[in-house]
């Protein structure tokens, strides 16, 4: 099973990229977890999630906080608090 | 008549009012949304989510809907980018009369501007460009509406 990850505005610059799916390991719960879990896995991730209090997720749609459940299928949206309007 | 649409083409003011009116309701009110050319800035680039951000207007549409008697609601964001002077967002709202329309069409941009997945990216003439931070008083703008 995979999950699908969605970067917006400069997360998905550090990232290099828009979308990816992911397998994620049976310790990565929440979604502080799938942030912390990113900002170790490599120089993209520790560049756009170094400050874990900047980021904002939508999981399957909706707005969830840092201790939200992390699906392992389906779509999280990581990025940084909206400027619209 | 609700519309809401999330558009990387020009904005139709003028079409756009002229089909929210159809209606012939007692008060219509308006925000319309351009953007700045402060600093020098070339472009507004404006990222957002294919699905949620729709989503997320329509949403706000539902509530302004739920919250006053309104006849008709307009509410239009354009994506991507776009230069200084081009309309961003519009908002249009009628009612039999006219606190019904103007809170409406206040409370949608307010809440607009912390509650839906869209990101402004600026750039400059001398090649600067930066993301656009939230800002502290926009939050208080969108509490006031509980």
């Amino acid at each position: 099973m995979s999950l699908k990850l969605s970067y917006f505005a400069w997360v998905r610059e550090r990232m290099g990229t828009g979308e990816e799916s992911v397998t994620l390991p049976d310790d990565v719960r929440t979604v502080a977890d799938l942030i912390l879990w990113l900002a170790a896995r490599d120089d993209a991730g520790a560049r756009a999630f170094a400050e874990p209090m900047r980021i904002r997720a939508a999981v399957d749609g909706h707005m969830a906080g840092p201790g939200a459940v992390v699906p392992r299928s389906g779509e999280v949206a990581l990025f940084p608090p909206v400027t619209g309007g | 008549m609700i519309r809401v649409a999330v558009q990387p083409g020009v904005i139709d003011v003028a079409a756009e009012y002229a089909a929210h009116d159809a209606g012939g309701y007692g008060a219509s009110a308006s925000f319309v949304g351009r953007v700045r050319g402060d600093d020098g800035l070339t472009e507004l680039f404006l990222d957002h989510h294919p699905v949620l951000t729709a989503s997320g207007l329509e949403a706000l549409a539902g509530e302004a809907g739920a919250r006053w008697s309104l006849g008709a609601l307009t509410l239009i964001h354009r994506v991507g980018g776009m230069a200084p002077g081009e309309t961003i967002v519009l908002v249009l709202a009628s009612s039999a009369h006219r606190a019904e329309a103007l809170a409406a069409v206040e409370f949608l941009i307010d809440r607009l501007k912390t509650d839906v997945m869209l990101w402004k990216r600026e750039t400059f003439g001398d090649g600067r460009a930066a993301w656009v931070e939230q800002r502290e008083g926009d939050h208080k703008r969108a509490e006031r509406w509980g």
